[in-house]
This record gives structure tokens, C-alpha cells and sequence, in this order.
């Protein structure tokens, strides 16, 4: 008898708290899907929102935010490349009509402890570097010492776009040290003299020194007239020109308050900040 | 009225509804412990259709780059020196500190010295990364003239004195549960007090010391924050502690936050989650079955 009861209030226990967890999930004001580049923006709006709209934002990559916007279980996809001609042609074809968005410049700068006299390096030998097939500092000219290659972790925006911009996808050597965030990467490699890594703008800190690209050093500048190599546009993409909420919200990131955001994450903005 | 309603329904809570309350409080651990295994597995498995058991037990982790592999051997190879490491450090010091506090020291020191190991125990396992990272990976890059300090050996520094107050405190309970006969009937045979520490205390409680190892052990191994901050993270199979590994519970906090839901590598990162899990149940269920029968050994 008495087990029964036990039996009884367990299981109203266990119905009562998966009610609850069901009444959680509710429907968001605007919803973004897509690119991990875009992702921290997303989130970091997401976060200033906070009260005013819930929005919601998962990752995927560029081709589910726009795989999302064609089939319609997106407000907004992000992307981190441009719509490619047959995702356009299968969007029309359903009707949709993808309207694109340029909210930000990502722009990556290499970055070296101050004590390396290193001051520029090229693209090709970024990859040499990354890819483990040049290991001491004296095969770029600079001091003997050995190369200590500093990464993001692989599931990281930033990681994709070095991956993409610089290694054209070749894997990055084994050897590498992975860090969780930008700011661990500069905080290596303020402290240490072998080492080289990559971080948003947003991270060009005290204690880290820029390296040129091709010659050209990374700022906000060349990142958003785009002389600067390791720099590409970021994207929204909406179903036809946006209203309500997600025109709020998207008129909001192209603002000078968003543009200085985007530039907080280690973005750079789409124009020059006054 | 409310006051007596407050206390009327106390009552009522204590008489009548104690036992069911705390026998579905016990129920709902049940079950969430079930429901964690649950998924955990069920999210790992479509890894055993995408790249088959010899895939993930192979040797490159490279989830990014083209080829893609999800090899585990690195973390499972990485943890397991990270761990070991540690423990060769943490063992003699946490034995010998439990042999002071429970056969040495005077009553005052060693409520003082129970008391330090349980703030050590306390203390926020970031906290201990960010001492390890500013304090420790220097200090060992510049005494072995490393290219970085992020290394195995770092994170072995690190968990070594995590693991320092589990082990200690066990291996302590342990010797106190040495019946005091023992002790009295070595001294009684004029053996001194380190020759009784070594030949019938430290026998006696084998099964007990061994366990505290083991629960130490399983918390080195479940470690994440600390070591994620200063192991370096590089997924390469090394046979040197000076060099970056990365650890199980490190390759699962770096690139879990951003994978896409249901891709390979998501699936493949909760088959680590299997990898690690498997390790930490097979140890506390080891460290238990020692811990008992040291209990059934002295009758308690």
C-alpha cells in the first residue's frame, strides 16, 4: 500500500517537471540561423535585445542560414560568403526572394609578441606556417627560435576563416596550441616570444604586435576598404525586404550603436565610426 | 491563522508526506542520472554509421580540414598522461599528509591541516587555470626553456594539487578506520610509530588508500576548466610532458559551444562524452568496491 503512494507521487513528481520544461520552449520574436562567423554578432546582439526582443540564434554554417531562409524556418541567415547562384535560383523558384544584408568586415590579424622582429609576413608563408612545413623563426627571417602556432579551436568563426582565407583548408599542424577565446590567443602570445596567432581587431591589444599581410597591416581601415588580404564582407539574408521586428533588429546592426558592436566582437564595421 | 496554517502544513509534511517527498527526491536523481546516460549515448551512437569504431578510435583529430578524421586516440592518449602524471605527484604527497593528520600531528594541527585541505578543495577549478597559466606555464617554459609553457606537464602540476584534497581526505578516513588495537599492539611489540605506520597501518588500510587513489584519479581525469586553459590543446599523440596535449574533457569545452547540431562531428564529440564516462563510472565503481571492502574487513 504505502509503496503505491511512493509509486503515485513519483510519477506526479515526474509529469509536473516535464509540464514545466514544455512550458519553456516558446515561440521567439525574430529568429537567425547560419554562419559561425556571423554567430558572436548574432549572439551579442541577441544579448542587447535582451528585454526588448527575444531573439533567438544557432549556428549551422552559411549554407544552413540559407537553407533556413529558403525553406522558411528562418527570419534571418547568416553567412559568412555570398549567395552562390543555384541556392538563388532554388530560393526563386520557392518563391523567395533572398535579400541580402552586408553587416560587417571580418578582418584577422596575425599577431607576434612584441620582442620578435618580425613585422610582416605573406599569405603563403602564414599557411607554411600554419600547416607545420616552416618551424623556426629563421625561415622567414627573423631570429633562431622555434615556431609556437597558436589556433582557435576548429569550431570557432574565426578558425574557419583562417582555415578558409589562409590554408585553403589544409589541416593545421598537430603541434598547434588551441585556445577557447581571442582573448587566451593574445594573452599567449603576450607572453610568449616563439609564438604567432590570430585574433579579431576587437584584440589588437596592448602586449601583442599586428603583422602585415602582403605588405599591408590590419585595421579597421584596410579591413573595410578591403586592401587588407585576410578581410571578407558578412552577411544577413532575409525573405524579401524585412518588416517589423526583424526590420527593427537589422536597422539596428547597420546603426552607428550596432557598427560599434560588431566592432567590440573583434569584427570590423561596415564604415568608418565617428 | 497563517502562522498556525504554516505550521499545521509542516506538520502534516513531517507526518504524513516525509517519506514519499524524499522517496521521489531520491527517484528524480534516478532518473536524471538515466536520462543523462540516455542521451549521451543516444547522441554518440550515429558514430558507430558516419565513421565506424575504427575511425574514432583512430589517430588524427581534425574535424576543420579537408581530409576530415575524428580520430580519438590524441585525447584518449592525452588524458590518460595528463592523469597518470598527476597522480605520480599527488598519491605520496596526499598519502603522506593523511598519515600525518591521522598518526602524527596533535589535535590543534590537525583540525588546522583537515581545514586547509578542504578550502583546497574548494577552491574554483578556473581559479586554479588562471594560476596555472600565469604562475606555472612560465615558470616551467623558462626551467625546461620550452617554446610554450601551455603543456602537459602544466596541466599534471595543476591537477596534482585538485586532486591533493580527495585524496588526502580519503586516504585519512581510511587510516582512522584502522581499529586502534592495531596501533597498540605493534607499539606493544616495540616497533616505533614510523615503523608501525609503515608495516600495519598503511597494510591495513591497502584497499582503502587504494581507493582514495582511484576517486582521485577520477577526478584528475574529469577535470576540464583548468586543464582546457593550460594543456595547450594540440590534438598529437606525444610521449613527452613537455609538450601541448589535449585531454578528453578539453577537446569536449573547446568545440562543443559552436559545432552544428547533429553533424558527424557533434555526434563524435558526444562519443568522447561516452569515452570519458565509461572511464569515470568504471573508476568510482572500482574505488567503491576497494572503500567496501576495506569496511567489511574491520567489521564496520
Amino acid at each position: 500500500m504505502a509503496v503505491r503512494r511512493m509509486m503515485q507521487m513519483c510519477s506526479v513528481a515526474l509529469v509536473l517537471g516535464l509540464l514545466s520544461v514544455g512550458l519553456v520552449a516558446s515561440a521567439a520574436d525574430v529568429t537567425m540561423s547560419g554562419s559561425t562567423t556571423v554567430l558572436p554578432i548574432a549572439q551579442a546582439v541577441a544579448e542587447a535585445y535582451a528585454g526588448i526582443y527575444e531573439i533567438e540564434v544557432s549556428g549551422g554554417g552559411s549554407g544552413v542560414g540559407i537553407a533556413n531562409i529558403i525553406d522558411g524556418t528562418t527570419m534571418v541567415g547568416n553567412m559568412s560568403r555570398a549567395v552562390k547562384t543555384e541556392e538563388f535560383a532554388s530560393a526563386v523558384a520557392k518563391g523567395v526572394l533572398p535579400y541580402v544584408w552586408f553587416i560587417a568586415n571580418d578582418a584577422l590579424s596575425p599577431i607576434v609578441n612584441p620582442a620578435n622582429p618580425i613585422s610582416g609576413l605573406t599569405t603563403e608563408q602564414l599557411k607554411q606556417i600554419y600547416t607545420g612545413e616552416i618551424t623556426n623563426w629563421s625561415q622567414v627571417g627573423g631570429n633562431a627560435g622555434p615556431i609556437v602556432v597558436v589556433s582557435r579551436d576548429s569550431s570557432s568563426g574565426s578558425f574557419g576563416s583562417w582555415s578558409e582565407l589562409v590554408l585553403d583548408k589544409a589541416p593545421v599542424t598537430t603541434s598547434a596550441v588551441y585556445t577557447s577565446s581571442n582573448a587566451d590567443v593574445a594573452g599567449e602570445i603576450a607572453q610568449n616570444r616563439n609564438a604567432i596567432g590570430y585574433v579579431g581587431l576587437g584584440y589588437l591589444v596592448a602586449g601583442v604586435k599586428p603583422v602585415s599581410v602582403n605588405g599591408v597591416l590590419p585595421s579597421v581601415q584596410t579591413a573595410l576598404d578591403r586592401t587588407f588580404p585576410l578581410s571578407r564582407p558578412l552577411f544577413m539574408v532575409t525573405n524579401g525586404f524585412p518588416a517589423g521586428k526583424v526590420f527593427d533588429v537589422i536597422m539596428w546592426i547597420l546603426s552607428d550603436d550596432g557598427q560599434r558592436l560588431v566592432l567590440n566582437m573583434g569584427f570590423a564595421p561596415i564604415r568608418t565610426l565617428p | 491563522m497563517r502562522k498556525a496554517g504554516a505550521r499545521g502544513l509542516l506538520a502534516m509534511l513531517r507526518e504524513r508526506w516525509d517519506r514519499p517527498l524524499f522517496f521521489s527526491l531520491a527517484c528524480a536523481s534516478l532518473v536524471a542520472l538515466g536520462l543523462i546516460l540516455f542521451f549521451i549515448f543516444r547522441e554518440a551512437a550515429p558514430v558507430l554509421r558516419e565513421i565506424g569504431l575504427g575511425g574514432f578510435f583512430g589517430r588524427v583529430w581534425n574535424p576543420a580540414g579537408e581530409p576530415v578524421s575524428y580520430g580519438a586516440l590524441p585525447m584518449i592518449v592525452g588524458s590518460a598522461l595528463v592523469t597518470l602524471a598527476a597522480l605520480l605527484v599527488a598519491v605520496p604527497l596526499g598519502f603522506a599528509a593523511a598519515a600525518f593528520i591521522a598518526e602524527v600531528a596533535p589535535r590543534w594541527m590537525k583540525d588546522v591541516a583537515k581545514s586547509v585541505l578542504e578550502l583546497l578543495a574548494g577552491v574554483p577549478s578556473v581559479i586554479y587555470g588562471f594560476f596555472g597559466l600565469m604562475i606555472v606555464a612560465p615558470a616551467l617554459q623558462n626551467a625546461f626553456n620550452l617554446a610554450t609553457g601551455r603543456t602537459a606537464l602544466t596541466a599534471s602540476v595543476i591537477l596534482a594539487i585538485m586532486a591533493l584534497p580527495t585524496i588526502a581526505s580519503l586516504a585519512e578516513d581510511a587510516l582512522t578506520a584502522v581499529p586502534n588495537a592495531y596501533r597498540e599492539a605493534s607499539m606493544a611489540l616495540g616497533a616505533t610509530r614510523w615503523q608501525t605506520i609503515r608495516n600495519v597501518t598503511f597494510p591495513a588500510a591497502f584497499s582503502g588508500l587504494i581507493g582514495a587513489s582511484i576517486l582521485g584519479m577520477g577526478r584528475a581525469v574529469g577535470e576540464t576548466m583548468a586543464v582546457l586553459m593550460v594543456a595547450g590543446n594540440a590534438p598529437q599523440i606525444v610521449a613527452s610532458l613537455l609538450k601541448p596535449v589535449r585531454t578528453l574533457t578539453g577537446a569536449i569545452a573547446l568545440e562543443m559551444g559552436e559545432t552544428a547540431l547533429g553533424s558527424t562531428h557533434y555526434h563524435a564529440l558526444f562519443a568522447l562524452g561516452v569515452v570519458l564516462l565509461v572511464i569515470t563510472l568504471a573508476t568510482n565503481g572500482a574505488a567503491e568496491w576497494f572503500r567496501g571492502r576495506l569496511a567489511r574487513k574491520h567489521g564496520r
